[in-house]
C-alpha cells in the first residue's frame, strides 16, 4: 500500500549540500540591467559600476555579472536561464514561476534554459536545498524589473500614461488597449538600468496576490521523461569519439599501476588500447582506461586486462576501523567546538544523574541510477566537458589543473542528471574524460559500470557519536554534550567552507548540521571532530541532507531516550524544551518564530497520527522532529512513523509514515510534495534496506544484488502535510531524510521495547536488543 | 555475424558479437538513447524493453537472442508519446530525475497488456523489479491505475 496526500501547500529544490553566497537577499550590491541582444531583451543583475555603461553596449560586451537572467523574444518567448541541475527536482519550473510570477508573464510563454558554465552566470551549484531559498527574492526582483519597464515601453508605444497601464498575462493593457510583451520587444526599446535602491522600491507582490507562486501546475521537464527524449549526460555523443571504461585501483588514494597485460583483449574486435592515466591534480591516481570503439567491446576488453597496482592508504582499512578510530577520536578531546556554553562540564559535575548514549551510522552509497560519465573533448581551443554535474564552480579548477590550462579555457556543457543526491557535486569523474581526450587527441566518453560507480562513490560515511544530557534531582535538564565524528566531505573538496569553532579549531559545518539544535537544553557543548581514517581511506561525500542524516539519528534517538527516563512522553518531553527563548527565538526572514514553529509541526504530526491511540501487539509510533539541514534555513519537519516488528525474526514493516512540514512559502506544491515523498522513502530507505561497509578500503557491496534500496512493495503509506503560512521559502529537497530514521527507531521502542541505536536498523539488531 | 531482428517495427542488421547486450545495440548500434543503462545483471529494470511483446531486460539479453524477434523500445511505444501509460505518467506527475521511467513505463506496459485491471498487489508484483531511486513510486502506481481505468485526464 501506499497512498500519498496532501493538505496544503508545498516548496521545492533538491538534494544535498554545498554552500554558496550565502542569504537569499541576492539584489544587494548588484543593479538591474535591461539590453537588446540579438534574441531580443536580456535582462540581468549587473555589478553596480557597470550601470553607467550603455546597456546595448553591456550586453553584447557580456560586461555584466548576473546570477540569474532571462530574455523575451519578439515572439513573446520568454526563456528564463538556469543555472540549476535538474535532477528531479523540477528546479527549471519552480525558478521560472518566481520570475513569471512578478513578470504578469502568461505562463505558456514561459521556457526553461539550462545554461552551460559561463563566468557571466556567476555560481553554479546546485545543492543543499537552496535553490528557491536562495533565488526567491532575486527572481522576484528581477521579474518586477521586467514588469515596470514593459509597462513603461509598452505605454509609450500606445501612447498611453504608464501610470494607468498594468502587466497582465503577458500583455500591457491600457484603458482598454493593450500590447504584447513580444510586440514591445520587437517595436520598442527597453534598455533601462535600475540601481539597488530603485530595484528595492519596485513593489513585490504580498503572498495572497499571488498567481503562480504556490498554485498548481505541471513540471516543464516531466513530458520528455515518459517518451525517453530527455538527454542525460550518458546520452550525450560527439564526432569521432572513443568510448572508455574505467580500470579502478586498489585504493581512492595514492596508487600507483605497475604493469598492463593486455594480451588478452588484442583479438577483441574494437579494442584500441589500455591508457594509463597521468594525472597532475591528482584525483584519478592509479586509473587506466579501457579504450575500444564501442563501450561493449571496452566491457569484454575489461574483462581479460590484467592491471597490477601498487596500492596507496587504506588498502585494509575496514568499516570496524573507521568506527573503532571514530570511538578513539571520541574519547580524546580533539576537534571543534561549534557549540561552546558557559558550564557544561560544572554541570555535568553537579548533576543528579547523567543519561549517557552512543550512536552509529555506517556507510552508505548514492547509487543515483545514471553511473557517472563524461564526455571530453577540445574544440576551438577550449576544452569541453559533456557531463551532468552539481556544482561545476567547484570541479572547473580542478580540470583545467589536469590538463595545465587556466580555468577559462574549460567549459561544462550542461545535461540533464540521472540522479544527484549529491553525488554529483563532486565532479571526480571528468577528470579522467579530459585527461583521455587530451592523451588521445580525440573526444573520449568515459561511462561507469554499475560497480566502477559505487566503487568510486563518495559514499556517506560511517559515524560515531556520543550523546549525554545532566539531570538535577527534579530531573531538570541541565546540560547536553554532543559529539560527533566522520569522514569529512568539506575537508576533502571544499575545505574553503570550513567553519571556525570556538576554541579556534575547523569544522566541516555540513557534518555536524542538526547537533547545533532548538532545543532548551542549558548548557550545550558540540564538538565535531573529522574522522581522518576515513579521509585518509575513501572521500567522503555530500549525501542528501549530509550531517543531519546522522546527527538527527543522535538527537531525535536521543530526546526519546532522556523523556523515558524522566517518564514523561517523547512528545510532551520535547515541548517542554521546546520555548523558543534566547537564541532559540528565531530570527527574520529565514527563522521567523524559532522554535515555535519546530514545536507546532511536532504537535501538528502527533495529532495527525493520533498519537497515544491504543495499538496491536508488537506495533508503535515514533516520532522525530528536526530542522532539516541548517540552522540558517530552517524547514520545520515532523515525522512519526508506524511500524510493527516481528519479535521472533527482529524483522521491523514500516506501515505508515506521517509527515508534517513548515518550508514557510511553497512556490510548486506538487512538486514540493514530490520531493517529500522522495526525501522521506530516502529516510526510510536508509533506515532499514541501505548501508553498506569498507571492507579492504573499498566498499562490500557495488550492486544490486547485494545493495537493496527501498522497492515498491515496501513503501508505506505516506501521509504528508505542509504548513502554510507565507513566511521565507526554505528548502525541500532533504528535510524529510532527516527525521525518517530516528521516528523508526523510537517507534521499534514503543512497540517492542528494544532500543536500536545503529542505522541501518537491522533484524539481528532488534533481536540483539530484545533479548 | 550479422544479426537481424526487428526494432519498433522496422528490421536492422547489425555487425556486432552475437554476445553483445541488447541494451548496447539499441542505444549505441541504434542510437535509440531512452533505453537507459542502470546496473548492467537485470536488477534495477531501467533497460527494460518488449521482446514480442514481453518485458525483459536488454542489459542481460544478447543480441543472438532476438534473431528474427520483435522488439520495442520507449520510442516505439507509441506514435506520439501518448500511450495511456505515458499520458497517465504526466497526469500524475510520476517523474523525478526521470531516468528509470522509460523501463518503468515499459514494465507496465507488458503488465497491462495482460492484465487490464491490476490490484495493487498484482502492480507491486509486476514493478518490485524495477528501481526508482528517486523513489516515486507513489505515483508510479498511481498512473498505473490511472492507465487502467482510463481516468488519465483527472488528475492535477
Amino acid at each position: 500500500m501506499s497512498n500519498s496526500q496532501t493538505r496544503s501547500t508545498a516548496s521545492p529544490s533538491q538534494s544535498t549540500a554545498a554552500p554558496v553566497e550565502a542569504g537569499n537577499s541576492g539584489v544587494s550590491r548588484r543593479g538591474f540591467m535591461i539590453g537588446a541582444t540579438t534574441a531580443g531583451f536580456t535582462l540581468a543583475f549587473v555589478p553596480h559600476a557597470l550601470l553607467s555603461a550603455p546597456p546595448a553596449h553591456a550586453m553584447a560586451e557580456k560586461l555584466f555579472e548576473p546570477t540569474i537572467w532571462y530574455s523575451i523574444a519578439p515572439n513573446g518567448e520568454i526563456s528564463v536561464n538556469v543555472t540549476k541541475a535538474e535532477m528531479g527536482q523540477h528546479v527549471g519550473t519552480a525558478l521560472a514561476r518566481i520570475v513569471a510570477e512578478e513578470l504578469e508573464a502568461n505562463w505558456d510563454d514561459v521556457r526553461i534554459h539550462h545554461v552551460d558554465t559561463e563566468d557571466k552566470y556567476g555560481l553554479f551549484v546546485t545543492g543543499g536545498s537552496w535553490s528557491v531559498w536562495q533565488n526567491f527574492d532575486l527572481l522576484s526582483r528581477a521579474g518586477a524589473a521586467g514588469r515596470a519597464s514593459l509597462i513603461e515601453e509598452g505605454a509609450k508605444l500606445l501612447g498611453e500614461d504608464p501610470r494607468q497601464c498594468k502587466a497582465e498575462n503577458s500583455f500591457v493593457v491600457c484603458s482598454g488597449k493593450r500590447i504584447s510583451f513580444g510586440e514591445i520587444v520587437a517595436k520598442g526599446d527597453l534598455s533601462r538600468a535600475y540601481t539597488d535602491d530603485q530595484l528595492a522600491a519596485l513593489p513585490i507582490k504580498a503572498p495572497q496576490q499571488r498567481k503562480l507562486v504556490g498554485s498548481e501546475t505541471t513540471a516543464i521537464d516531466i513530458p520528455a521523461k515518459t517518451d525517453g527524449s530527455t538527454v542525460y549526460g550518458i546520452d550525450a555523443t560527439y564526432p569521432g569519439m572513443v568510448y572508455a571504461k574505467p580500470m579502478l585501483p586498489p585504493t581512492r588514494h595514492g596508487s600507483v599501476v605497475q604493469s598492463v597485460d593486455d594480451s588478452a583483449a588484442k583479438t577483441i574486435q574494437g579494442y584500441q588500447q589500455t591508457l594509463v592515466l597521468d594525472d597532475p591534480s591528482n584525483t584519478v591516481p592509479g586509473w587506466a582506461l579501457v579504450i575500444a570503439d564501442s563501450y561493449h567491446a571496452a566491457l569484454r576488453a575489461a574483462r581479460v586486462i590484467k592491471i597490477e597496482w601498487q596500492a596507496g592508504p587504506g588498502a585494509d582499512v575496514s568499516e570496524a576501523d573507521l568506527l573503532q578510530r571514530g570511538a578513539a577520536l571520541l574519547a580524546g578531546d580533539t576537534g571543534s567546538l561549534v557549540v561552546d556554553n558557559e558550564h557544561v562540564d560544572h554541570m555535568f559535575e553537579a548533576a543528579d544523574s547523567v543519561l549517557e548514549a552512543s550512536y552509529v551510522t555506517n556507510t552508505v552509497l548514492h547509487f543515483q541510477l545514471e553511473p557517472v560519465n563524461a564526455i571530453g573533448l577540445e574544440k576551438d581551443g577550449r576544452w569541453e566537458l559533456h557531463t551532468g554535474n552539481q556544482w561545476q564552480s567547484l570541479i572547473l579548477p580542478t580540470l583545467a589543473q589536469a590538463l595545465a590550462v587556466p580555468a577559462e579555457k574549460v567549459v561544462m556543457r550542461t545535461y540533464m542528471l540521472g540522479g544527484g543526491f549529491g553525488r554529483r557535486l563532486n565532479g571526480d569523474y571528468g577528470v579522467p574524460a579530459l585527461l583521455a581526450a587530451k592523451a588521445l587527441g580525440k573526444p573520449v566518453k568515459v561511462v561507469f559500470s554499475r560497480e566502477d560507480d559505487s566503487r568510486f562513490d563518495s559514499p556517506r560515511s560511517a559515524s560515531v557519536q556520543n550523546v549525554s544530557m545532566a539531570f538535577d534531582k527534579n530531573n531538570n535538564v541541565m546540560a547536553m554534550q554532543h559529539a560527533a565524528t566522520a569522514g569529512w566531505p568539506t575537508a576533502a573538496m571544499a575545505p574553503f567552507f570550513l567553519g571556525p569553532g570556538a576554541n579556534g579549531e575547523k569544522f566541516d559545518p555540513f557534518s555536524i548540521n542538526g547537533a547545533n539544535h532548538w532545543y532548551d537544553v542549558g548548557a550545550h557543548r558540540v564538538r565535531a571532530v573529522m574522522n581522518d581514517l576515513a579521509n585518509e581511506t575513501f572521500r567522503p561525500g555530500w549525501l542528501r541532507s549530509v550531517g543531519p542524516g546522522w546527527t538527527n539519528w543522535a538527537v531525535e534517538s536521543f530526546m526519546d531516550e532522556a523523556a523515558h527516563k524522566v517518564g514523561v512522553d517523547p512528545v510532551a518531553f520535547r515541548l517542554q524544551h521546546l520555548t523558543a527563548k534566547g537564541s532559540n527565538a528565531g530570527s527574520a526572514p529565514n527563522s521567523v518564530g524559532g522554535a515555535k514553529r519546530m514545536a507546532a509541526v511536532l504537535q501538528r504530526v502527533a495529532d495527525k497520527s493520533g498519537w497515544g491511540k491504543k495499538l496491536p501487539a508488537n506495533e508503535g509510533l515514533g516520532i522525530a522532529v528536526t530542522f532539516g539541514q541548517e540552522r540558517d534555513m530552517p524547514t520545520w519537519t515532523g515525522v512519526v512513523a508506524h511500524v510493527h516488528v516481528d519479535r521472533s525474526s527482529g524483522k521491523v514493516t514500516l506501515k505508515k509514515l506521517d509527515v508534517v512540514i513548515d518550508a514557510g512559502t511553497i512556490v510548486h506544491p506538487d512538486g514540493a510534495l514530490a520531493q517529500t515523498e522522495g526525501a522521506a522513502l530516502w529516510g526510510a530507505s536508509m533506515a532499514l534496506h541501505e548501508g553498506t561497509e569498507f571492507v579492504n578500503g573499498q566498499v562490500r557491496d557495488v550492486n544490486l544484488n547485494s545493495y537493496a534500496p527501498m522497492r515498491m512493495a515496501d513503501v508505506p503509506d505516506m501521509d504528508i502535510e505542509f504548513i502554510d503560512n507565507g513566511h521565507q521559502a526554505v528548502g525541500l529537497g532533504e528535510p524529510a531524510t532527516t527525521a525518517v530514521g530516528p521516528a523508526i527507531g523510537n517507534a521499534i521502542f514503543n512497540a517492542v521495547g528494544a532500543r536500536v541505536r545503529q542505522l541501518p536498523i537491522t533484524a539481528d539488531a532488534v533481536k540483539a536488543a530484545l533479548a | 555475424m550479422t544479426i537481424e531482428f526487428k526494432i519498433n517495427g522496422n528490421t536492422v542488421a547489425l555487425d556486432v558479437p552475437g554476445d553483445t547486450p541488447l541494451l548496447w545495440a539499441v542505444r549505441d548500434e541504434l542510437d535509440l538513447k531512452g533505453t537507459k543503462f542502470g546496473c548492467g545483471i537485470g536488477m534495477c529494470g531501467a533497460c527494460t524493453v518488449h521482446i514480442d511483446g514481453v518485458a525483459q531486460r536488454s542489459c542481460i539479453t544478447t543480441v543472438a537472442m532476438v534473431v528474427g524477434k520483435d522488439v520495442t523500445t520507449i520510442e516505439g511505444l507509441s506514435e506520439n508519446g501518448d500511450h495511456p501509460l505515458q499520458q497517465a505518467w504526466v497526469a500524475a506527475q510520476t517523474p523525478q530525475c526521470g531516468y528509470c521511467q522509460s523501463g518503468q513505463i515499459m514494465q507496465a506496459a507488458s503488465l497491462l497488456a495482460t492484465n487490464a485491471a491490476p490490484s495493487d498487489a498484482d502492480i507491486e508484483t509486476a514493478m518490485n523489479g524495477n528501481l526508482c531511486r528517486c523513489m516515486a513510486y507513489s505515483r508510479i502506481k498511481k498512473a498505473i491505475k490511472l492507465a487502467a481505468t482510463g481516468e488519465v485526464t483527472a488528475n492535477v
